[in-house]
């Protein structure tokens, strides 16, 4: 029950947190729209192009937005020892670190679900499509956070990780991309999407089970 | 609260090489309840190396250390150690209280309450001051808080007088003092001269 209360006191640090530094939740949602109303302007007066390219768009800037925001996840924590503190407890150092991506999720990932339909329509995508791309967001973002996660825990301890954690991470984000993407494009021209969404699944539950351990892990090998 | 009078840490041959450079080697030493670990050393030494290893950041490249006969991170060691290194540890858009809420939901309840703790470093007045608005030495004061409100045993510091004036270097001496009284133990490095006559202090000094 203590490891519960530990998981949930985590959770509430790190919103809270959030809240006292409004930035971060700020910069990635203020990125994705940014990235997201450019291209009309960049590809011009064709609404039928940018129709047909309206998944890929907004998942492509979703993926943006995720690895923009993910240095912020273990950063604060890593100066200012808090995650010395963390590793320290008695309680399995991978569930603490599952609580910290589930805050982080919370912060950056759902407000992207939040004005996702309103760029959806702004781009001109089919009304039928837009469940579909609720639920790809709400299956995929979590995977983005969890995945990127073990990603920055191999990177905080170096001064410029930056580049080396995008190549880490984004070849690992692109069954993401292509499963959800192609949900999205199926469900626009009225076709079934269960096996993408199916499979969409699996990847969450796989990556939620999956990834603290190895988190954690790096984590205490950056603290060294 | 410590309670187990039976608590033993022991560090059998502990090496530790740093890019090819020998810190120390061989070093052993035995702690037992009501009793204090000074290392002394030079900068570059590897005092801080030394209590890394300690808290099991980093694996010694040679011996082990183990706790009441087991390895550490097959033992209680965890619920039974606090740490206060160079960094404080607590998150600066925090207030006080929420900082130390943190620490005793990361730990086990110890001997004091929030309040006590507080009262008893000096700083009851600032509960719910955003910790930004400390001062160096107040900052210090609220890691060294974590330890009376968690349960432990074994207290590793890092140069815990860092910053702190007269008043508060007495302030943790005494409070160190009552902690080997009760049957706890404390590791720690200090450039300070520490003056804590009732307590029965062991030193290793690294060259």
């Amino acid at each position: 029950m203590s490891l519960f209360y530990a998981f949930i006191a985590i959770i509430r640090r790190d919103l809270l947190l959030a809240v006292r530094r409004r930035s971060e939740i700020a910069n990635p949602l203020l990125f994705f729209i940014l990235v997201i109303t450019l291209f009309p302007l960049g590809i011009g007066a064709q609404p039928h192009l940018l129709q047909a390219i309206a998944p890929g768009i907004i998942w492509v800037s979703a993926l943006l937005a995720a690895m923009l925001s993910l240095d912020s996840l273990f950063r604060s924590d890593f100066d200012d020892g808090s995650l010395e503190q963390i590793l320290l407890s008695p309680y399995p150092a991978s569930i603490l670190v599952l609580a910290k991506i589930i805050a982080h999720w919370l912060v950056t990932g759902l407000p992207l679900l939040i004005v996702a339909p309103l760029l959806a329509v702004f781009l001109g995508m089919p009304t039928q499509s837009l469940g579909v791309l609720l639920l790809t967001l709400l299956l995929g973002t979590p995977v983005l956070s969890l995945i990127g996660a073990i990603g920055v825990a191999l990177t905080v301890g170096l001064r410029r990780g930056g580049m080396i954690l995008s190549l880490l991470v984004l070849p690992l984000y692109v069954p993401v991309l292509i499963f959800a993407g192609n949900a999205v494009e199926m469900a626009g021209s009225g076709l079934p999407v269960d096996a993408q969404i199916n499979i969409l699944i699996s990847i969450l539950c796989l990556s939620l089970v999956l990834a603290p351990w190895p988190t954690a892990a790096a984590l205490k090998m950056s603290v060294n | 609260m410590p309670n187990n009078s039976s608590s033993r840490l022991q560090g059998s041959d502990l090496s530790c090489i740093r890019d090819d450079r020998v810190l120390f080697e061989e070093l052993c030493f035995e702690l037992n309840s009501g009793q204090l670990l000074l290392l002394e050393g030079e900068n570059g030494s590897g005092k801080t190396s030394l209590l890394r290893i300690l808290c099991g950041f980093r694996e010694p490249d040679a011996g082990q250390v183990l706790w009441c006969g087991h390895a550490i991170n097959d033992s209680q060691y965890y619920d039974d150690m606090a740490y206060v290194g160079h960094l404080d540890g607590v998150k600066k858009e925090l207030t006080v209280l929420e900082n130390l809420k943190v620490s005793l939901a990361l730990g086990q309840r110890g001997q004091y309450s929030i309040a006590q703790a507080l009262l008893k470093v000096q700083l009851a007045d600032f509960e719910d001051a955003p910790v930004q608005s400390l001062s160096a030495g107040q900052k210090r004061r609220l890691s060294l808080a974590r330890l009376l409100i968690t349960h432990n045993t074994l207290w590793i510091l890092d140069e815990p007088f860092t910053s702190l004036d007269k008043q508060g270097i007495s302030l943790i001496e005494r409070l160190m003092t009552e902690h080997c009284k009760n049957g706890g133990m404390i590791i720690l490095t200090s450039h300070h001269d520490i003056a804590l006559p009732s307590v029965d202090v062991q030193r290793i000094l690294l060259s």
